[in-house]
């Protein structure tokens, strides 16, 4: 699109690492041969997902404008960038920055790109990745060009890869840390980007490094691998390593990683990852999407035996002397100060006193402090990326680190520099308080621009900032500490299942209109790493969303316990109660339309199921009354897992898949018997085989549960087996909802 | 020596408002989905972005393909912007004519929107022009000299031989986007300045 494309090539010869230019003009190449038609569409979009350049939504070339879909005619007619993907529609483009650490020189870049090919704001993301959105497929050999020349690659931010490489950003300065993890998560990165033994996977691979394990920086129990710094004492000399663990992940159904090593040295890190990245090749899964994840690999073949195959793989691993060389030569390259250490501010203004409190720690180095820049749903313009840029080179060693929690760490900050920083940050409206509270809202982008996103996460997000700054100077300490974070999915972008509050998003038919909704989770927990997973409470129509966090605040502020924890709180209480706290708000109040549509956009919400011959409050069918009961026992099913009996547990979750394709089943075979066998049967012929089941983009994922279920219901049940389960059979009820939310248009029913 | 002549693309304008502490920027959302749905303009547009929670961003933004509308609060100064994305044919003139020309027409669209009430409004006579593109047009007092032979003509039949003031602010921070503040010396209504380019 910009007529400077074709001269940024030249303009930057020399100025690239010469294999980052190689293969960006290896990508431009086939930019050229897709548009030839002389490259397949399929095998280009795993090109350009390799190289971080996503699609987004409306890409298919329609939009539903809150009457009808309409068709998006580009310019460049049928040409595709992927299948169903048009090649003019704009896209998102995502940039690898391993453990989150830039420069002044690559903010100032990040700023000049995202005004001239994106729409003037960088997006921070969860795993310290930045992301520009509307960018034109014909503009990203450019850009990549000019973040190649300022050190930065996009190569595999997406695709079968390993993913970008994050690491707690507070290493090196965090005084609870066991050591400084930063020079080892530069090395694994460098070391696994285009390694060999990486390219062959069935899907992405995550690594993730902390540098303690109890505060949740690094967050590697929800990592294909994580490495948590360890200390120990052998033969009475104390020794630094690595408590290694596999396995982990969120998604759809979240999985906690398991551990693999107590204790791994540190020159073992890359061998014992490329072993397992080669056990993940050879044996994960390839053509079900679904069970690609390691996770699954591990699960089926039992932790023990993974870690047998990763061994033995290890052994036979040619020597390689990048597994060691970079250590020495690491640990000298220390991050240092600018400024000498200083004493704490005496504080002027109100507004200075509760930055001090919320947006600054303390470092093990005395007198110094690391500051975080909190950035709104992770947002930032590219003239505050430029003022970041002065300010980092004003008060540090121009270096900086992105966070998980969508918002930037300034380290190494004297403390008698602290009035100045503030006053800067203020100066570039960056001073905002709260760094890590409950008005710290992460979000990923949801409906806004991902093509996957059911609800607006990023518009709920937006509103509850809105609402909760407004509170924020009367809020109980309790609960202004609590973390909030929204995914626009069931996939888990926005991280929903390790926050206090987790909401994702899901559609339900009210009175026969799609309503857009949220599920609750509630009582995940942030701090160890991502210690452990909240559980779904209730499925809440968007618009009601705020008063649940009203309520269950006010709840949790009145009836905790001296100390006792938000996770501890939901425990205690138990899911029924909770559920009743919110029983009213589970429906939309009688006529009031805005419950149809989403925060922050106006259009009627999945207008196809506004089909003729439906009248809205009168028509209920059996189908939505068996999806509720469905419902019902899944939620039974779930309190009866939270005290401890595993057996009833899983046979709930289970039967309420079986009620939930029923009630699908029963559309077009009333009398179906209560036989589960038959159920199955018949749910396999009419709604797998035919793909009506098919989400359009996670496919027959949701139905391989039930089937799953089915075929192992009479195995015994683990408390693991049963709480992953719990979570399959929540979005099977969701997945079928969905499903007779499309039949409503095509059938009337 | 002339400084050499730049072909302008990738041309932004921005069209200050008039009391922008009474404009709510809500409405515009709804404002925006009814421009996509009615394809009020040849352009196509397919989105819209809100980043009202960014302070001094670029509020709402209607994305197109061609280009994006947005109602801008960059710097704090509240205005409407185009910028064009894809290139144009034809000189410097033509990109700038075009510009204006959009910017204006939705201004006036949102002017005589009865869900803004009447508190959106163009100031009548502030107009800053950037050049999206570092390459073309790097923030330098050389761009404005290059581009100056094409920003005075374009003026005068704007503001139609009005006096004007061009002004180029060397004190600016050089990486931000070229641009140049252009001011009448007495209020235009908005269908009055695209009356003067259409003559």
């Amino acid at each position: 699109m910009k007529v400077s494309n074709s001269q940024w090539a030249a303009q930057l010869s020399g100025k690239m690492p010469e294999a980052l230019a190689r293969e960006i003009d290896v990508f431009e190449t086939e930019i050229a041969l897709r548009k030839q038609g002389k490259l397949d569409e399929r095998l280009f979009a795993e090109t350009r997902l390799r190289r971080g350049t996503y699609g987004q939504r409306y890409d298919n070339g329609q939009r539903h404008d809150g009457q009808k879909v309409q068709e998006m005619k580009y310019p460049s007619g049928e040409l595709t960038k992927g299948p169903n993907t048009m090649w003019d529609a704009p896209g998102m483009q995502r940039i690898k920055i391993p453990g989150g650490g830039l420069n002044a020189e690559q903010l100032e870049t990040m700023a000049d790109l995202a005004e001239e090919y994106s729409d003037g704001i960088a997006h921070v993301t969860t795993r310290q990745d930045f992301q520009l959105h509307y960018i034109h497929i014909d503009d990203t050999p450019s850009l990549m060009r000019r973040l190649a020349a300022a050190g930065i690659t996009t190569r595999e931010a997406c695709g079968n890869s390993v993913r970008n490489v994050t690491a707690c950003p507070y290493a090196g300065v965090c005084p609870d840390e066991t050591f400084d993890v930063t020079p080892y998560s530069r090395a694994l990165s460098r070391f696994l980007l285009g390694h060999p033994d990486c390219q062959n996977f069935g899907r992405k691979f995550k690594p993730a490094l902390s540098g303690c394990a109890q505060h949740a920086c690094g967050l590697t129990s929800l990592h294909d691998v994580g490495y948590v710094a360890k200390r120990r004492t052998e033969n009475g000399a104390e020794k630094i390593g690595f408590e290694m663990y596999v396995g982990g992940g969120l998604g759809a159904v979240p999985y906690m990683a398991k551990l693999f090593d107590s204790f791994v040295p540190p020159e073992e890190i890359l061998p014992l990852t490329q072993a397992i990245a080669r056990v993940f090749a050879r044996l994960g899964e390839k053509k079900n999407r679904s069970r690609a994840r390691i996770k699954f690999l591990i699960q089926d073949l039992g932790i023990e035996k993974f870690k047998e195959l990763v061994l033995e793989e290890r052994k036979i691993l040619p020597f390689d002397p990048r597994w060691t060389e970079y250590i020495t030569v690491a640990l000298r390259e220390q991050e240092a100060p600018l400024n000498p250490g200083g004493e704490w501010p005496s504080a002027a203004s109100d507004a200075f006193k509760r930055w001090l409190k919320s947006n600054t720690r303390a470092q093990k180095q005395k007198g110094y402090v690391t500051a975080t820049v909190a950035l709104p749903l992770g947002d930032i313009t590219s003239t505050q990326l430029r003022a970041l840029a002065d300010i980092v080179r004003r008060f540090t060693r121009e270096t900086i680190r992105t966070t998980v929690e969508q918002n930037f760490a300034l380290r190494w900050i004297s403390q008698s520099d602290l009035p100045a920083l503030y006053e800067a940050l203020e100066a570039a409206k960056l001073g905002a308080p709260g760094a890590g509270s409950i008005v710290d809202i992460v979000a990923c982008p949801g409906t806004d621009t991902c093509k996957l996103g059911i609800s607006s996460s990023r518009g709920l997000a937006a509103e509850l900032l809105k609402q909760l700054a407004e509170k924020s100077f009367e809020m109980d300490e309790a609960v202004e500490n609590l973390h909030i974070k929204i995914s626009g999915c069931f996939n888990s972008c926005g991280q929903h299942h390790v926050a206090d509050l987790g909401f994702y998003g899901v559609s339900r038919k009210v009175a026969g209109y799609a309503v857009p909704h949220f599920q609750v989770v509630l009582g995940g927990e942030w701090e160890h790493n991502a210690g452990s997973y909240g559980l779904p409470v209730a499925a809440i129509p968007s618009k009601n969303i705020p008063q649940v966090v009203t309520r269950l605040t006010e709840r949790y502020v009145s009836n905790r316990t001296n100390g006792e924890t938000f996770k501890e709180f939901v425990k205690r209480i138990g899911k029924a109660e909770l559920k009743t706290v919110l029983d009213d708000l589970a429906r939309p109040p009688a006529n009031d339309r805005s419950f149809f549509s989403d925060w922050g956009d106006p259009r009627e919400y999945s207008l196809e199921d506004l089909g003729t011959g439906e009248c809205a409050g009168e028509v209920v069918s059996s189908v939505e009354f068996d999806l509720a009961a469905a419902e019902r026992e899944l939620f039974e099913a779930q309190l009866a897992f939270e005290k401890g009996q595993i057996d009833k547990a899983g046979d709930g979750a289970y039967r309420s898949m079986v009620h939930a394709a029923k009630a699908l089943v029963k559309i077009g075979y009333s009398t179906v018997s209560d036989n589960p066998d038959e159920i199955v049967s018949e749910f396999r012929t009419r709604y797998y085989d035919t793909q009506k089941f098919f989400d359009p983009f996670a496919g027959g994922k949701f139905a391989q549960y039930l089937f799953a279920a089915h075929e192992k219901s009479k195995e015994p049940r683990t408390p693991d087996s049963t709480r992953y389960l719990i979570d399959e059979s929540q979005l099977f009820i969701d997945a079928a909802h969905a499903c007779y939310n499309r039949l409503g248009t095509a059938v009337g029913v | 020596m002339a400084a050499a002549r730049v072909k302008l693309q990738h041309v932004n304008v921005k069209l200050m408002l008039k009391d922008p502490a009474v404009v709510d920027l809500e409405p515009l959302i709804p404002i925006f989905h009814s421009w996509i749905s009615g394809r009020v303009f040849e352009e196509m547009l397919l989105d819209i972005a809100d980043y009202r929670h960014v302070p001094a961003g670029p509020g709402v933004v209607l994305i197109g393909h061609e280009a994006d509308y947005s109602v801008d609060n960059t710097g704090n100064h509240l205005g409407i912007r185009y910028n064009r994305k894809a290139a144009l044919e034809g000189d410097s003139q033509d990109a700038l004519r075009q510009a204006a020309r959009a910017a204006l027409t939705a201004c006036k669209h949102l002017e005589e929107e009865p869900r803004l009430g009447g508190k959106l409004r163009f100031n009548g006579q502030e107009i800053e022009v950037f050049v999206n593109d570092r390459l073309v047009a790097p923030n330098s007092a050389a761009t404005f000299e290059a581009v100056r032979p094409d920003l005075e003509p374009f003026a005068q039949k704007l503001f139609r031989g009005e006096k004007y003031s061009l002004t180029y602010d060397s004190g600016r921070d050089p990486r931000s986007l070229f641009s140049v503040a252009l001011k009448s010396s007495r209020p235009f209504s908005t269908a009055d300045l695209l009356q003067n380019l259409a003559s």
